[in-house]
């Protein structure tokens, strides 16, 4: 069988592309999962959440508010829907997380895919589960551009780059400073950081807000990408889970770098072996949970 | 002397515990402002729960507890901390996904007053020099000096230390008991459980004997001698 190394080196792009997404969820979970002890299972359709809050902002909003000409526009939504998703996230954790703390976690995780399945029902009821397309992709990322070994979509270029500065910034913001070092110990000891005067609580609601953000911030920017479908969330979710498994639950830098590399994974296979495509990941999970249970960058639990 | 300095610390008919067990039962004691005071007695007797009541980590209390004129017992546990009080936990508490400066930096200055991060690494001068390594790869001994140093960043002037020499070589004991009586010195009011009670002897002005999370007795310095035989029967030495 001819590969051609041009087909691996655009397959890899297109994964990497899918790769970013994988990480900015798997990210959003692991930082949940370090300080709440929760599994988010609503991760994935928290993401849904912000594509269509994305594109309700562009084509709804304004006719809504009788003003037909007025548009929320993708730079804004960029910024603005993580902020909204963000604030239903600390809703929840305020209202319903909160009260499930002294209990085995899997009630979280439990009451985390109720609100899942909630979230979803309502969204295929009103929309095309088969997706809308979100119009609103900006001028200036419109068009492909010249890698060298391949044409590619300007638009997918900006999604990869904006989505690693945003992870990297999120692993710099936890790793190197005075306010990740609180989160950090927090994760390890939340009553002795507690006894120190550190307002723990609500480091807790505002880590899960962040989390909820960061899968609404990679909504909208997969929204112009994929068309937007109230089940886009549960497709990738199950992906993401994977991820993290083989990540190692918790790891900061395990869930980007697994997520990255995963993707292009998936993007290689599409070449070599298509049929594997879709199930390499999971492949992989069960061959890495053989071997090394806590994942590739998790630690082992006492 | 004691009955002439404000009183920083009263405990009165505090009762806590931990989910259904329950630990302390209408205990009372009572620390003055500059006052080393020990707390005895055997392993389970309620030492480290009565430390833990005053920061409110044990699941319910009910009694008072109050703090340099603050009635503590319904406060949450972050604003415990900021009426002046450190606490170096059982076990030290270093984080190991922190550094030791991190460490060290970690806990937020509750007072004014409190040493710099200069002043501290001139008083451990290991500290400094593994200052970039992760917390927990430090020895015993420095790990031990690490959460006390920690404390002292914050301006707090009510420490209270669990078992600090647990476990801990006889050299390194001693270093520690020397610490103590600077701290002393310099007027911080120190609670110490301690099971190590020939090192304690030495260092506090007053002894409680904690028994079936009750105080038992309490015995001051000047008392000690005559009753040593009679404590050593309590503590089970």
């Amino acid at each position: 069988m001819e590969i051609s190394m041009m087909a691996i080196l655009s397959q890899l792009m297109l994964g990497l592309n899918n790769g970013v997404f994988y990480a900015l969820l798997s990210l959003g979970l692991a930082v949940i999962f370090g300080l709440l002890n929760i599994v988010n299972f609503a991760h994935g359709a928290l993401y849904m959440l912000g594509a269509f809050a994305a594109l309700l902002g562009y084509s709804e909003l304004g006719p809504l508010l009788g003003k037909p000409d007025f548009h929320i526009n993708y730079w804004a939504a960029l910024i603005l829907v993580p902020l909204l998703v963000g604030a239903v996230g600390i809703l929840i954790e305020k209202t319903m997380l909160k009260r499930l703390y002294r209990f085995d976690h899997l009630y979280g995780l439990l009451l985390t895919f109720g609100i899942s399945l909630i979230l979803q029902g309502v969204f295929t009821n009103y929309f095309n589960v088969a997706g809308t397309p979100y119009d609103a992709k900006p001028p200036i990322l419109e068009g492909v551009a010249n890698l060298g070994f391949m044409m590619f979509p300007r638009y997918r270029l900006w999604a990869i780059a904006i989505s690693l500065v945003v992870c990297f910034a999120t692993w710099y913001v936890i790793e190197r400073t005075k306010l990740g070092s609180y989160l950090r110990a927090g994760t390890e000891n939340p009553e002795l950081v507690k006894a120190f005067g550190i307002n723990v609580p609500l480091m807790i609601t505002l880590t899960y807000g962040y989390g909820v953000a960061l899968a609404a911030f990679a909504g909208v920017v997969a929204a112009p990408i994929y068309s937007v479908s109230p089940v886009m969330g549960s497709e990738i979710i199950i992906t993401v889970f994977a991820v993290v498994v083989i990540g190692g639950m918790g790891s900061i830098m395990g869930a980007i770098v697994t997520g990255l590399l995963l993707g292009m994974v998936e993007g290689v296979t599409k070449v070599v072996y298509p049929p594997a495509s879709n199930t390499v990941i999971f492949f992989i999970m069960v061959i890495v949970l053989l071997i090394k249970p806590a994942g590739l960058f998790g630690r082992e639990q006492q | 002397m004691p009955d002439i300095r404000k009183e920083l610390l009263r405990i009165q008919e505090l009762h806590a515990w931990y989910g259904e067990s329950h630990v302390l039962h209408g205990l009372e004691l009572s620390v003055a402002e500059g006052e080393l005071v020990t707390l005895l007695g055997r392993n389970g007797a309620g030492r480290t729960t009565i430390l833990k009541s005053i920061m409110g980590l044990v699941g319910k209390r009910t009694g008072s507890i109050v703090i340099n004129g603050a009635e503590t017992v319904t406060m949450p546990t972050h604003r415990i901390a900021h009426l002046g009080i450190g606490y170096c936990p059982e076990e030290r508490g270093i984080f190991s996904s922190l550094s030791v400066e991190e460490n060290l930096l970690l806990p937020p200055v509750v007072q004014e007053g409190g040493m710099t991060v200069e002043q501290l690494y001139a008083l451990f001068p290991n500290l400094k020099e593994r200052r970039s390594s992760i917390g927990t790869r430090l020895s015993g001994g420095e790990q031990q000096m690490l959460a006390i140093a920690r404390i002292l960043r914050t301006g707090a002037r009510l420490l209270l230390l669990d078992e600090i020499t647990e476990g801990l070589a006889p050299v390194i004991v001693q270093t520690l008991g020397r610490l103590i009586v600077t701290l002393k010195e310099h007027g911080f009011t120190i609670v110490l459980v301690e099971q190590n009670f020939h090192f304690a002897a030495d260092l506090a002005d007053r002894h409680y004997i904690v028994d079936h999370g009750a105080i038992a007795e309490m015995i001051t310095r000047e008392e000690l001698p005559n009753q040593r035989e009679r404590l050593n029967r309590m503590l089970g030495v």
